[in-house]
C-alpha cells in the first residue's frame, strides 16, 4: 500500500483512480506476459510471427480493457454480475448451436475480429456471480442446505454445457474456481466434506466394482481411464505427450540449455508447445531456475490477490478479488502439473504466457475488476 | 444492500480465515510443484538430457559399394550399377493403403509387390524406410520425384545394385547377390548393423557368398538430427564407410566365355587348370542361368523351370559333381602297379575280351578283345583287362594312395558354394560305410574307375597337371584381393619317379595323336600345341548299354583329361558330358576346342585342326555365340 493510498479517507474519483491502480499488479502482469512473447517468439524458432506478435497486440487490448474496467466502480460491476453470467451461459448455448469444431471440440464462436471462446468467459463469471450472490446473501444464510444448492446449480448448469464440447480441463476449473468462492464465503466444512467424500466414494465405487458382475461402466470406459490416468500404458498415443514433455523438463536441467536451444521444442517433440506445453519450452530452454522464477512470479500475483481480498471490507470485492486469485491460481497449477506428469492431460493453458485470445482477454479483464475492487474499496473506519 | 457493521465484521473476519487457509493451500501445493521441477531438472537431468539426445540424434547406415569382381586380365565380372528405388517411411507417410495406391498409379507395380510391401512396412519399425519399388528407370522416378508434395514419406533413392555384365558366363563361379533374407538374418549369426539396411545385398551363392566379408565393407554412419516426425533437419556428422575389397580371380574371361558356350546345349562341366601354378582359368557348367535375374528377384516360373529343367542348371557341376571318371582313372591304377613294382612298362598282358576273377566275367569295352598289350598301348586303346589284372596285382589301398596323390579324394579350398570331395574308396572306407568286406571284384571295377570311384572334374583337371609337371598343383581361384596377390602354392614333387611319368605320358600322347588311338579324331595338328589326354565312358547304370538306344538319363557319362602342349605343358583341360555317350565322340572334341582356345588365346585358325574335320569345324565355330571381351574393358581396376 502506498503513502498515497494510506492516507485516503474516501475512494478515489475522477483521474485521481490511475494513481490508485495498483501499479505493482500491473507490472507483475506485464513481465508474465512478457516472457510469454520471450517463449512464443523462441517456439516459433526466433520468429515474432506466427504467435508472439498477435499475442502482444491481444496484450494491448487486454490491458487496454483492463484500465477500463479498473475505472468503472466495482458496485456497478456488482450488479452487472447475473447479466454477465446470463450472457455467458447464452454464449455457451450459441456455442453449442453455431460454434466451430476446433481441435476436436466445439469452443469458438466467430466474432469477425476474434473468436471467442465463451467457457473462458464462464470461468470469471462463474466467480463474480457467485461473489455477488454471496454479497447479497446474509451470511447467517450461507450455510443452510437450501443457499448452497443455489449456487451449486449455478455451477453446474455451465459446467455441464462446457463438459458437452467437450472440455474437460474448463470443467474442472469453473467447478474448482466456483468452489473456492463457497469456501471463502464460508461455506460449513461439512457441505466441502461431503462433497469429497461423495467423490472418492463414487470413484471407489466405480474401481472395486470393476471386474465384478455389477461394473458400473463398460469395459472400454475403464481401459480409457487407465490410459487417462497412466499415460505410459500408450506410450505412442496418449502416454507420448507426458514422456516428451517430462524429457523436456529435465533435459533443461538446472539452467537449462539456452534460449532457443532446446531441441526437444524446436524439433517438434513437444506437442502444442505455443499454448498447453509452453511452460515446458521455458523450463527446456531456462532450467529449474527459468521454471521456479515463474512459479514466483505467479505466486506474487495470487500473494497480492489474496493480501487486496484481506485487507478489502467489501465482501463482494473481497470474494471477487480471491475468487479471481485463485481461478488464476488453479490456471497454473493444473497446468504447471500436467506437463510435470502429475495429473493427466486436461488442456489448460498457462495464464497469460500461453498463446490465446479469449484466455488472456478474460483474464485481464479479470483483473480488471481485481483493480476495480482494490481502487474502490471501502476506505477509512467502517 | 446496507449492511450491519457486525455483519460485516464477522463476513470480513470468515474471509480473512478462509482466505488464509487457501493461500496456505495453494502455497503448500506451489511447493509441491517446485519439489517436483526440483526432482525433475536437477536429479534426473542427467537421464533426461540422454533422452532428449537420443530423440534427436538418428544413426542411419551408409551402405559401401561392394568390393568388384575382375577376370585375371581386370575385366570386370560383377559389377556395381545405379539404380532407383523408392522408398517409403511409414511413420511420415500417413494412411498406408492411399499411398500405396497413389505410388502404384505412377510406377508399375504389381499386386504381389504391394502386398510384399504392405507387410515389410508392418513389420519394419515406423521410422525405418522400407522400398517399396525397386530398378526404377529414370522416367518413373522423375514422375515420383515430381509428386513429392502429395506423397509424404515417399522418397526416390539412388543405390547400388549388382551387375554381372557377364550374364550366364560366371552364374556358377561369382554367382549371385540378393536381398538379405529373414532367415540369413536368423541363421547366419551376421550382426552387420547393414544388414538391415532394406534389400541389402548379400552374396548368395558362389563366390559372392563365400567372399562376402571381403566383398561387403563395412558400414558407414551418418549421424543426423531429426525432429519428431522424422524429417532431418540436418547432417551432424558423417563417417564414410569402407567400400568392399575388390577381388581378382585367377580366370580368364574369354576363355571362361568359350567354354561356357562350347558347352551350351549339354549337361556338361569343364574346367582349365594353369599346370604350373594351379590357376583356374575356366570352370564351365552347362546349362547355365541368367544370375542377373536372381539379383532382381526370379520371378516363381523362371525358377520352378531352372529347378525342372533335368539338365540341373543350378548345380555347379566341375566342383560339386562326383563322377565316376571310367577310363580317366587308368593312370591312377598305371602309377600304382607301376610304383608297386608289379609290372614293367613294356610287360604285356593278354586281352581276350574278358577277364575271370572269382567266377564272374569282367569285360573289356572291346568284345573281341585288344590282344597282347603294354602299358602305353593299354592307355591308348584304353584296355580294361590289362587294369583288371593290375588292380589283382597291386590291391586297393595302392590304387587309392596314388589316387590320393594325384589329387583325389579331397575337398581343395576355393571359394565356391559347395565343392564335392569325391571318394577313393579304401576297405576301411567300404566297411565303415556299407558293413561289408572288399570284394575283389571292386577292386577290379575300380582300377577303370567304375563302383565306388567318385571324382569331381576339378580333381580331373588337378590329375592332368599333376601327372604333367610331377608336382603336387592345387588349384587356385582367387588372384587378389584389394590388390594383395594371393599366394600360389608351391607344387612339391610328387615323388613319382619321372620315368614311370613319362611312360603313363606317352600312353596320353599315343591317346590323342596316334592312329587307333581312341581320341585319335580330336587329334590336333599343330605340333607345339598337341594335347596328351585320356577318354573315359563311364558307365551309369550296370548294364552296358546302347547309348543310342536308352533315355538320356541312362546313358554313359563322357569324359576326357587332357594337358598341352605334350612337350611343355601349360593347360590342364578336363570335360565331363552327363550321359554324353563315350568320351571320345562327346568329350574329347570339346577338350580339344578348348585345349586349343586356351593356347591361341582365341578362336584358333582351321589349321590347326585335321584336314577332313575342317568343313564341319567352320560349321561349329561359326554357329558358337560368343560375347566380344575386350580385355581390360569396363573401367580400370580399383
Amino acid at each position: 500500500m502506498s503513502y498515497l493510498e494510506n492516507n485516503l479517507k474516501t475512494i478515489p474519483t475522477g483521474w485521481r483512480k490511475v494513481l490508485h491502480l495498483n501499479w505493482a499488479l500491473v507490472l507483475l502482469l506485464s513481465t508474465v506476459a512478457s516472457v510469454g512473447f520471450v517463449m512464443l517468439y523462441s517456439v516459433a524458432g526466433g520468429s515474432l510471427e506466427p504467435w508472439a506478435a498477435p499475442q502482444m497486440k491481444r496484450f494491448a487490448l487486454g490491458m487496454g480493457a483492463m484500465f477500463i474496467v479498473a475505472m468503472v466502480p466495482i458496485w456497478f460491476w456488482r450488479n452487472m454480475a447475473a447479466l454477465a453470467y446470463i450472457g455467458s451461459l447464452l454464449l455457451l448455448v450459441a456455442v453449442e448451436l453455431f460454434g466451430t469444431t476446433g481441435m476436436g471440440a466445439q469452443r469458438w464462436i466467430d466474432l469477425g475480429f476474434m473468436r471467442l471462446q465463451p467457457s473462458e468467459l464462464m470461468k470469471i463469471a462463474v466467480v463474480v456471480m457467485l461473489a455477488a450472490y454471496y454479497d447479497f446473501l446474509d451470511i447467517r444464510k450461507v450455510s443452510r442446505p437450501l443457499w448452497v444448492l443455489l449456487p451449486v446449480f449455478l455451477i453446474l448448469l455451465p459446467t455441464a454445457l462446457v463438459l458437452r464440447q467437450p472440455d474437460l480441463g474448463t470443467s474442472i476449473l469453473i467447478i474448482a474456481g466456483g468452489a473456492i468462492v463457497m469456501f471463502v464465503a464460508g461455506v460449513h466444512w461439512a457441505y466441502f466434506g461431503a462433497v469429497f467424500a461423495m467423490v472418492v466414494g463414487l470413484v471407489a465405487a466405480v474401481f472395486s466394482s470393476r471386474g465384478t458382475p455389477w461394473q458400473l461402466l463398460k469395459d472400454y470406459q475403464y481401459s480409457r481411464i487407465d490410459t487417462f490416468l497412466d499415460p505410459s500404458r500408450d506410450p505412442l498415443g496418449a502416454g507420448y505427450h507426458i514422456t516428451q514433455s517430462k524429457i523436456a523438463l529435465g533435459s533443461g536441467g538446472w539452467n537449462g540449455r539456452g534460449f532457443m536451444q532446446g531441441t526437444q521444442s524446436r524439433l517438434n517433440f513437444l506437442p502444442e508447445k505455443q499454448t498447453d506445453f509452453i511452460f515446458t519450452t521455458l523450463a527446456e530452454e531456462f532450467g529449474f531456475v527459468g521454471g521456479m522464477g515463474l512459479l514466483a512470479l505467479f505466486g506474487l500475483v495470487l500473494a497480492f490477490c489474496i493480501a487486496s481480498g484481506i485487507s478489502n471490507k467489501d465482501r463482494f470485492g473481497a470474494l471477487l478479488t480471491i475468487g479471481i486469485g485463485g481461478t488464476f491460481f488453479l490456471f497454473f497449477a493444473v497446468n504447471m502439473s500436467m506437463v510435470m506428469g502429475l495429473v493427466p492431460v486436461v488442456g489448460v493453458p498457462l495464464p497469460m504466457v500461453s498463446y490465446g485470445g479469449s484466455a488472456m482477454l478474460v483474464l485481464l479483464l479479470a483483473f480488471g475488476l481485481v483493480q476495480s475492487a482494490h481502487i474502490h474499496r471501502p476506505r477509512g473506519r467502517l | 444492500m446496507k449492511r450491519a457493521a457486525k455483519d460485516t465484521l464477522a463476513s470480513a473476519r470468515t474471509i480473512s480465515r478462509r482466505a488464509l487457509i487457501l493461500g496456505g493451500a495453494q502455497l503448500t501445493f506451489m511447493g509441491g510443484l517446485g519439489l517436483r521441477m526440483r526432482y525433475l531438472q536437477v536429479d534426473q537431468a542427467d537421464q533426461y538430457l540422454l533422452l532428449a539426445e537420443e530423440n534427436r540424434i538418428n544413426l542411419r547406415l551408409l551402405a559401401p559399394a561392394r568390393g568388384l569382381i575382375y577376370d585375371r586380365n581386370g575385366v570386370v565380372i560383377a559389377d556395381n550399377e545405379q539404380i532407383y528405388r523408392i522408398v517409403v517411411v511409414r511413420e511420415d507417410a500417413g494412411d498406408l493403403d492411399e499411398t500405396l495406391a497413389k505410388i502404384s498409379r505412377l510406377v508399375a507395380l504389381t499386386a504381389d509387390e504391394i502386398e510384399r510391401a504392405r507387410r515389410e512396412l508392418r513389420r519394419r519399425s515406423s521410422f525405418v524406410p522400407v522400398t517399396i519399388a525397386d530398378r526404377l528407370n529414370w522416367d518413373e522416378v522423375a514422375e515420383v520425384a515430381v509428386n513429392a508434395p502429395a506423397l509424404p514419406g515417399v522418397t526416390p533413392e539412388v543405390g547400388l545394385s549388382r551387375y554381372y555384365p557377364m550374364g550366364e558366363d560366371f552364374a556358377h563361379l561369382v554367382g549371385y547377390v540378393g536381398a538379405v533374407s529373414e532367415k540369413y538374418l536368423e541363421q547366419s549369426g551376421d550382426d552387420d548393423p547393414l544388414l538391415e539396411i532394406p534389400k541389402f545385398q548379400v552374396g548368395k551363392r558362389g563366390a559372392e557368398s563365400e567372399l562376402e566379408r571381403t566383398l561387403r565393407g563395412s558400414a558407414g554412419t551418418r549421424r543426423i538430427e531429426v525432429n519428431a516426425v522424422g524429417r532431418v533437419i540436418r547432417e551432424l556428422d558423417r563417417i564414410d564407410g569402407t567400400a568392399g575389397a575388390p577381388v581378382q580371380m585367377t580366370v580368364d574371361s574369354r576363355l571362361q566365355n568359350f567354354v561356357q558356350a562350347r558347352l551350351a546345349g549339354q549337361s556338361a562341366a569343364a574346367v582349365v587348370l594353369d599346370v604350373e601354378t594351379g590357376d583356374i582359368l575356366a570352370m564351365g557348367s552347362a546349362p547355365s542361368f541368367d544370375p542377373n535375374k536372381f539379383v532382381r528377384g526370379i520371378s516363381r516360373a523362371d525358377y520352378r523351370a531352372l529347378l525342372d529343367n533335368k539338365f540341373r542348371p543350378l548345380p555347379n557341376k566341375p566342383a560339386q559333381g562326383a563322377y565316376p571318371p571310367g577310363s580317366t582313372y587308368k593312370m591312377v591304377t598305371a602309377l600304382a602297379a607301376l610304383e608297386a613294382g608289379v609290372v614293367r612298362p613294356e610287360e604285356t598282358v593278354y586281352c581276350p575280351g574278358f577277364l575271370e576273377v572269382g567266377g564272374r566275367k569282367f569285360k573289356c569295352w572291346k568284345r573281341g578283345g585288344h590282344g597282347n598289350v603294354n602299358m602305353e598301348q593299354s592307355l591308348k586303346y584304353s584296355c580294361d583287362v590289362y587294369y583288371y589284372e593290375m588292380s589283382l596285382r597291386v590291391g586297393i589301398e595302392k590304387t587309392s594312395e596314388m589316387a590320393r596323390r594325384l589329387g583325389f579324394g579331397r575337398r581343395y579350398d576355393l571359394p565356391v558354394s559347395s565343392i564335392s570331395a569325391g571318394l577313393t574308396p579304401t576297405k576301411d572306407w567300404k566297411f565303415a560305410r556299407h558293413g561289408a568286406e572288399w570284394l575283389i571284384g571292386d577292386s577290379v571295377n575300380a582300377s577303370i574307375g567304375q563302383g565306388y570311384v567318385l571324382a569331381s572334374p576339378l580333381q580331373l583337371a588337378v590329375m592332368s597337371a599333376r601327372l604333367a609337371t610331377g608336382r603336387a598343383i592345387t588349384p587356385r581361384l582367387i588372384k587378389s584381393i584389394g590388390g594383395v596377390e594371393q599366394p600360389v602354392r608351391d607344387g612339391e614333387k610328387l615323388n613319382i619317379n619321372e620315368n614311370m611319368l613319362r611312360v603313363v605320358r606317352k600312353g596320353m600322347y599315343a591317346v590323342s595323336n596316334e592312329t587307333r588311338g581312341t581320341a585319335y579324331r580330336s587329334r590336333i595338328i599343330d605340333e607345339a600345341m598337341q594335347m596328351a589326354g585320356k577318354t573315359g565312358t563311364s558307365q551309369v547304370s550296370n548294364a552296358l548299354v546302347n547309348n543310342k538306344e536308352v533315355p538320356w538319363e541312362q546313358r554313359d557319362h563322357a569324359l576326357f583329361v587332357a594337358f598341352a602342349p605334350y612337350d611343355k605343358p601349360k593347360y590342364a583341360v578336363s570335360v565331363v558330358v552327363e550321359h554324353g555317350g563315350g568320351g571320345s565322340t562327346a568329350a574329347a572334341p570339346v577338350a580339344r576346342d578348348i585345349m586349343l582356345q586356351a593356347q591361341y588365346g582365341q578362336l584358333p585358325p582351321l589349321t590347326a585342326y585335321p584336314a577332313s574335320q575342317r568343313s564341319t569345324i567352320k560349321a561349329r565355330q561359326d554357329a558358337l555365340q560368343l560375347r566380344q571381351i575386350k580385355p581390360g574393358s569396363g573401367r580400370s581396376r580399383a
